[in-house]
């Protein structure tokens, strides 16, 4: 099976096409010439490699009102994700290779056709005691080992986990808070916490635990990711290791660059994230930290809930945006058209970095790389409308939000899983 | 002019003319108190719900009464903490109340913006009875009435409020509306209770008592509750009373005849020492009629909009 892609855009060439052949690129050159491909004309649209989510949600099982899988990999496909990486705070938890031989079963016969690549719990139930079988997980699939929303707070633990989850590649991808200094807290600590008499959560609460990771990452000499900083304070601690060579890698999330803690002033738990959206100083600092390196990816933290679970008072609403269907547009306006980076450098940060992470290949346009494509139109102008999403969770704060960038088509191997009809 | 707001939820929006209409129109209640037949016609045909979440004796009561003077038909809904989180949804009860025809809801609730949600999704007039840590906005008004009252005015004075300022929601509500009447708030507190970036709201805050109340016209305790030492805010409820209560020397440092205030319920002997609590500077009894005159007031010009 070929496909060819005309006249498209593609970052650093111009104008080119590119020919796919069982499902990985073959050629990209001018004028491609070929009689019995399938022809797509990209006139017009901007190519880039798929993007690859290391970090979301798919609630699938057991929170399937929430989201499941044929939902979440559609809404992915739709937000431009190729592959994408869910976490593992299901029901029952993906502790163990039968639920994470689920998650990969189901993904590859009823998902949308976009990649799905399970994180495993690191501990046991997610209670932060126990380690889980890592070895058995990654040999059904799994990438690396991660408690998210629930922080490993004893450091021997995490230091186990990294040393024992290296022996079978797995990297652990840590949720920084320190659940003590969080301290019930619900939105940032700051003058916006101070004037709506929400509890804030200061950011050491987050900073402390990158600390301690980065200190355990040089200690061992092993790897750690650090999950969506939201900090400028995360961005200087992780630069200054990467400086001295800790392997360490890091990921920031859409919401913290188009988002500040000035949108919770109506007291909308749309807004409500953990970490939470932080001031205008920190969404400098990531962006900062994408451009320079400190920061290696864009990942969601795609987060969908129940509309009963976030239209309730802010201290009960559950936390978490709904990432994929708005990711790239605001990637986009914040990162490139806002003139910090290039389209080659957001490549780098959302799909080539990422993919090299948990060592896919992907994430590149380069003959010999998986045919994971998306066609898109930088420039269209669209309103952020939460009630037409593919996923199940419409909890977004940057609903009715004027936004620029859109996906067009979707192609994972080569094969088209998304067109937008719009 | 008409009171603006649909709801009373916060002081912050709040504006001067309607702060003072507020005020004056609670002079004229403040009469019917004294007289001996306590009754007006004002909420005829008008009903009245107090929805509380939390435990309240004097708000509440407040309100009923209030209510009662004027004619309304008021109703009470007690709702455990604990339903809250398992019970029917606010947005429910709410609508709920609305559909049997309730024209004001007042809302007490453990949670900061609990009341906005409820408003945005009701036509009743919804006041803030306290949510949370945010705002306690009645409490804050009959405060400034209380003081325009004995001071003639609140404009150029200094109010220092001293306490657990972090889980106040009378210190906040009275930050707003203070300002908005030109008056200066000082905050005292230990730095475990004091809130980041209070400042920025435009106050002074202190640790040291004796420079908070320095030259103060006014001196306010807030309530201690004893859940804060035991997350461990502070050291001991001895030690708070030693270095953050109110006693007599530390009020000398104040305007002679600065009135004292105290939100309640107190905590004699921790907030206040007695002596000042009971002192001739002391108008804590007054706060609580003015409570009522203030609570009929709002309720009159929230229940009034639309008929002229």
């Amino acid at each position: 099976m070929k496909l060819l892609i005309k006249n498209g855009t593609l970052p650093g060439l111009g104008v080119c096409d590119l020919l796919a052949e069982d499902g990985v690129i073959a050629k990209i050159e001018k004028d491609i010439a070929c009689q019995d491909a399938q022809v797509v004309d990209a006139t017009g649209l901007t190519v880039l490699p798929g993007m690859v989510d290391l970090h979301c949600h798919l609630r699938d099982p057991g929170y399937e009102y929430k989201e499941d899988i044929v939902s979440g990999t559609r809404a992915a496909a739709a937000g431009g994700f190729t592959s994408v990486c869910c976490m593992a705070n299901t029901n029952p938890v993906n502790d163990n290779a039968v639920v994470t031989a689920y998650i990969v079963h189901k993904a590859e016969t009823s998902g949308s056709g976009v990649h799905v690549y399970p994180i495993g719990a690191l501990s046991h139930g997610l209670k932060g005691e126990t380690m889980a079988e890592i070895g058995d997980m990654a040999k059904a699939g799994a990438v690396a080992i991660s408690d998210d929303g629930k922080p490993v707070m004893n450091a021997h633990l995490m230091r186990l986990a990294m040393e024992y989850g290296a022996a079978f590649g797995m990297t652990v991808f840590d949720h920084c808070e320190d659940i003590n200094l969080v301290n019930k807290g619900v939105m940032n600590e700051g003058y916006n916490s101070t004037l709506l008499g929400l509890r804030g959560t200061t950011r050491a609460a987050e900073e402390v635990q990158i600390a301690r990771d980065i200190v355990l990452s040089e200690t061992l000499n092993l790897p750690v990711h650090i999950c969506h900083v939201s900090t400028k304070g995360g961005v200087e601690l992780i630069r200054q290791a990467k400086a001295r060579g800790v392997k360490v890698t890091a990921e920031t999330a859409p919401h913290y660059l188009a988002g500040t803690d000035d949108m919770v002033v109506s007291y909308s738990a749309a807004t409500r994230v953990n970490p939470p959206l932080r001031l205008a100083a920190d969404q400098e600092a990531l962006i900062q930290g994408l451009c320079d390196g400190t920061l290696d990816a864009i990942a969601t933290d795609h987060a969908p809930h129940h509309r009963d679970e976030k239209e309730v008072e802010y201290n009960l609403a559950a936390s978490g945006i709904s990432g994929f269907e708005t990711a790239f547009a605001l990637c986009i306006e914040t990162l490139v058209h806002a003139h910090h980076m290039t389209l080659e450098d957001f490549v780098r940060v959302a799909c080539t970095n990422p993919a090299r992470i948990i060592g896919k290949n992907c994430g590149e346009l380069k003959v010999g790389k998986d045919a994971d494509i998306i066609l898109a139109d930088l420039n269209q102008e669209w309103c952020v409308d939460s009630r037409k999403f593919l996923s199940k969770g419409k909890n977004t704060p940057f609903h009715g939000r004027m936004v620029h960038g859109r996906v067009k088509e979707t192609y994972v191997g080569g094969k088209r899983i998304y067109r937008d009809e719009d | 002019m008409a009171f603006k707001h649909k709801d009373l939820l916060s002081l912050r929006d709040v504006e001067r003319e309607e702060i003072e209409m507020i005020l004056s129109t609670a002079d004229s209640m403040w009469q019917l108190l004294d007289s001996p037949t306590k009754k007006t016609a004002h909420l005829q045909g008008k009903s009245i719900v107090t929805l509380f979440y939390e435990n309240s004796t004097r708000t509440r009561m407040s309100f009923e009464l209030a209510s009662k003077y004027m004619s309304s038909a008021s109703a009470n809904i007690s709702a455990s903490a604990s339903s809250v989180q398992k019970g029917e949804t606010l947005i429910d009860t709410g609508r709920t109340l609305d559909r049997m025809g309730t024209d004001v809801i007042i809302i007490r609730h453990p949670m900061s913006g609990a009341p906005h949600l409820l408003a945005s999704h009701v036509n009743a007039a919804v006041i803030n009875a306290g949510d949370g840590v945010n705002e306690h906005p009645t409490q804050a008004l009959l405060d400034m009435f209380t003081i325009k009252r004995h001071l003639g005015r609140l404009n150029g004075l200094k109010v220092a409020i001293v306490g657990d300022v972090m889980h106040s929601r009378v210190a906040r509500s009275n930050i707003f509306g203070l300002h908005t009447m030109g008056a200066e708030v000082a905050l005292c507190a230990p730095p475990t209770l004091m809130p980041v970036k209070m400042e920025e709201l435009g106050v002074k805050t202190y640790t040291r008592v004796e420079e908070a109340v320095e030259g103060a016209d006014v001196v306010m305790g807030l309530r201690i509750q004893k859940e804060r030492q035991e997350e461990g805010n502070f050291p001991s409820l001895r030690e708070y009373s030693n270095y953050f209560g109110i006693n007599s020397e530390r009020l000398k440092y104040a305007k002679p005849g600065a009135l004292v205030m105290h939100p309640g319920p107190m905590n004699r002997g921790v907030e206040l020492t007695s002596d000042v609590a009971d002192g001739e500077q002391s108008v804590i009894n007054e706060q609580v009629r003015s409570g009522v005159a203030v609570r009929m007031a709002l309720l009159y010009l929230l229940t009034r909009k639309g008929v002229q």
